[in-house]
């Protein structure tokens, strides 16, 4: 079965072109330099329209997660993490862990991530995490 | 709006609540209607007033066979009818209309006559969360929850707690689903779901639907029931995507909803009798409990475990066991304003003797929208 995947918009398919050329790119506010997620023309904090798109560092700490124990049918069959990252740059993302066991003991609160660009199809690569190398 | 100035004049669930596989959406609806206007002395050619969420306020109208001046299908997930209650508030002291029909209907578990729960993956759920392996609530509304119980030390034998104080709630109701007594040990031996949140830590799936007439306080003197009427109202929404959500401790939309309510009211927290807080999973009371100000952050889990909210304790919560519990159709907020309704009229199955407030208090999605109505019996 495959795997639920994401339909880019216009004011998102610079996320998803970043995410299929190896990019983590966010936007930033020009005025105010808030950095946001998920994608837009403007900035939510002060409205301007005046916003940038930059690659950020890609990454991050493991802020919070589930582990599903009843997995999607297009997900496979065994247990796995549905996370959320926060950013250095600040913004949280949800996302994938791999790379590191699918249990709790694996998976502390506040380690250090990277991520992890994983193909999908030719257009669309998910921003995945693993634990920070070094 | 001014405090007592509209009042719920009907109030019913469905004739039957759990496994209703003989009856479609529409039709859950129509018979939680029906009751309500029964129990309010009314015909549909009385209401001039709808409001519903899950289906549109026009196929409730036409079912029914109500001709409205006033429509009202704000759908923000199972706090809609906190809403829908605070708008026709709104509506009849503006005099749009004179009597509103709120009703509810949710075929959860047999799914007859329903819709899907999907997103369109152009979406931003469908972008930026559904790629991830989430399924439904169980995978989306627990998400924040490690980050809180590790911002405030709360262990699994905490949140399993939250539901065994309820279901000794439940054990007085001949109404609720599951009324046998559990352990914290039960809790933690239950199947898991989606670690840290096993099975009893979940609401049930079920069938069933209600119903709440509203009109404005000086024409409620001369309905059949005892008059409940509203002191206060709030609601905000905030993000369709939990991972979005701006603090994984505390919900934006809780704590705007709450203190609107609370202000409108002129009430204090210590003036609450009774409450219910939406619970579609264990950790919303925790939330509910700290957000809406009856506690501090933090101090939720011990309020509960030094059994505070139990039978007997200062600060009943979920009375009819709540959605973990009671019932959970899905939009669970009708069930709370139920409740509430019930203990203003004295009329609930475990009774909190001369309770004159009840604070009920929704969530919408997943921490998306909140919705809070607290109510007196007295005039």
């Amino acid at each position: 079965m495959a795997r639920m995947l994401p339909e880019p918009t216009p004011e998102t398919r610079h996320f998803w072109e970043g995410c299929r050329d190896g990019e983590l790119r966010l936007q930033r506010c020009t005025e105010c330099k808030h950095s946001y997620f998920p994608p837009r023309d403007f900035c939510p904090k002060c409205a301007s329209r005046d916003v940038e798109v930059y690659k950020a560092s890609g990454k991050g700490i493991l802020y919070s997660y589930v582990i599903n124990h009843r997995p999607r049918p297009d997900m496979g069959t065994e247990p796995y993490a549905i996370a959320v990252v926060q950013l250095n740059e600040g913004p949280r993302m949800m996302t994938n862990i791999v790379g590191c066991p699918q249990t709790p003991e694996a998976l502390v609160l506040d380690m250090p991530m990277q991520v992890h660009f994983a193909k999908q199809t030719d257009d669309i690569s998910l921003p995945l995490f693993e634990p920070a190398k070094g | 709006m001014k405090p007592k100035s509209v009042a719920v004049v009907g109030a019913a669930e469905t004739t039957r609540l759990g496994k209703i596989p003989d009856v479609s959406v529409i039709g859950l609806h129509a018979d939680a209607a029906l009751n309500a206007m029964k129990d309010a002395g009314l015909k549909p050619s009385d209401i001039d007033g709808v409001a519903t969420a899950g289906i549109s306020p026009v196929e409730l109208a036409h079912y029914l066979g109500i001709t409205p001046t006033y429509a009202d299908g704000t759908s923000v997930g199972g706090c809609s009818f906190m809403l829908h209650v605070r708008h026709a508030a709104a509506a009849i002291n503006e005099g749009l209309c004179k009597t509103v029909l709120i009703t509810h209907g949710e075929s959860g578990r047999s799914r007859v006559g329903a819709g899907g729960f999907g997103r369109a993956p152009s979406s931003l759920m469908g972008q930026f969360e559904m790629p991830y392996g989430v399924t439904s609530p169980p995978t989306m509304f627990t998400i924040p929850v490690l980050r809180y119980m590790k911002t405030y030390g709360v262990t699994e034998a905490d949140l399993a707690n939250v539901a065994v104080i309820q279901r000794e709630w439940a054990a007085k109701n001949p109404r609720a689903s599951f009324k046998d007594p559990i352990t914290v040990d039960d809790v933690l031996n239950s199947p898991m779901i989606a670690w840290p949140f096993r099975m009893l830590m979940c609401c049930l799936v079920t069938d069933g639907g209600g119903a709440l007439i509203l009109t404005s306080a000086e024409r409620a003197k001369d309905f059949p029931q005892k008059p409940v009427y509203i002191l206060g109202t709030g609601e905000s929404v905030e993000t369709p995507m939990v991972s979005q959500m701006e603090d994984f401790t505390s919900s934006k939309a809780f704590r705007v909803s709450g203190k609107k309510a609370f202000e409108e009211s002129g009430i204090k927290h210590a003036d609450v009798d009774h409450l219910m807080i939406y619970d579609a999973f264990a950790h919303l009371p925790l939330y509910g409990l700290e957000d809406l100000g009856f506690v501090k952050p933090g101090e939720a889990k011990d309020f509960i475990n030094e059994r505070n909210t139990a039978i007997g304790g200062k600060l009943p919560l979920n009375t009819n066991g709540g959605g973990l519990s009671y019932m959970h159709s899905g939009m669970y907020g009708m069930y709370a304003l139920q409740e509430s309704v019930r203990q203003m009229r004295g009329t609930a199955a475990a009774q909190i003797e001369g309770a004159k407030v009840s604070v009920a208090h929704g969530v919408g999605g997943m921490f998306a929208a909140s919705g809070t109505v607290i109510f007196s019996n007295e005039a």
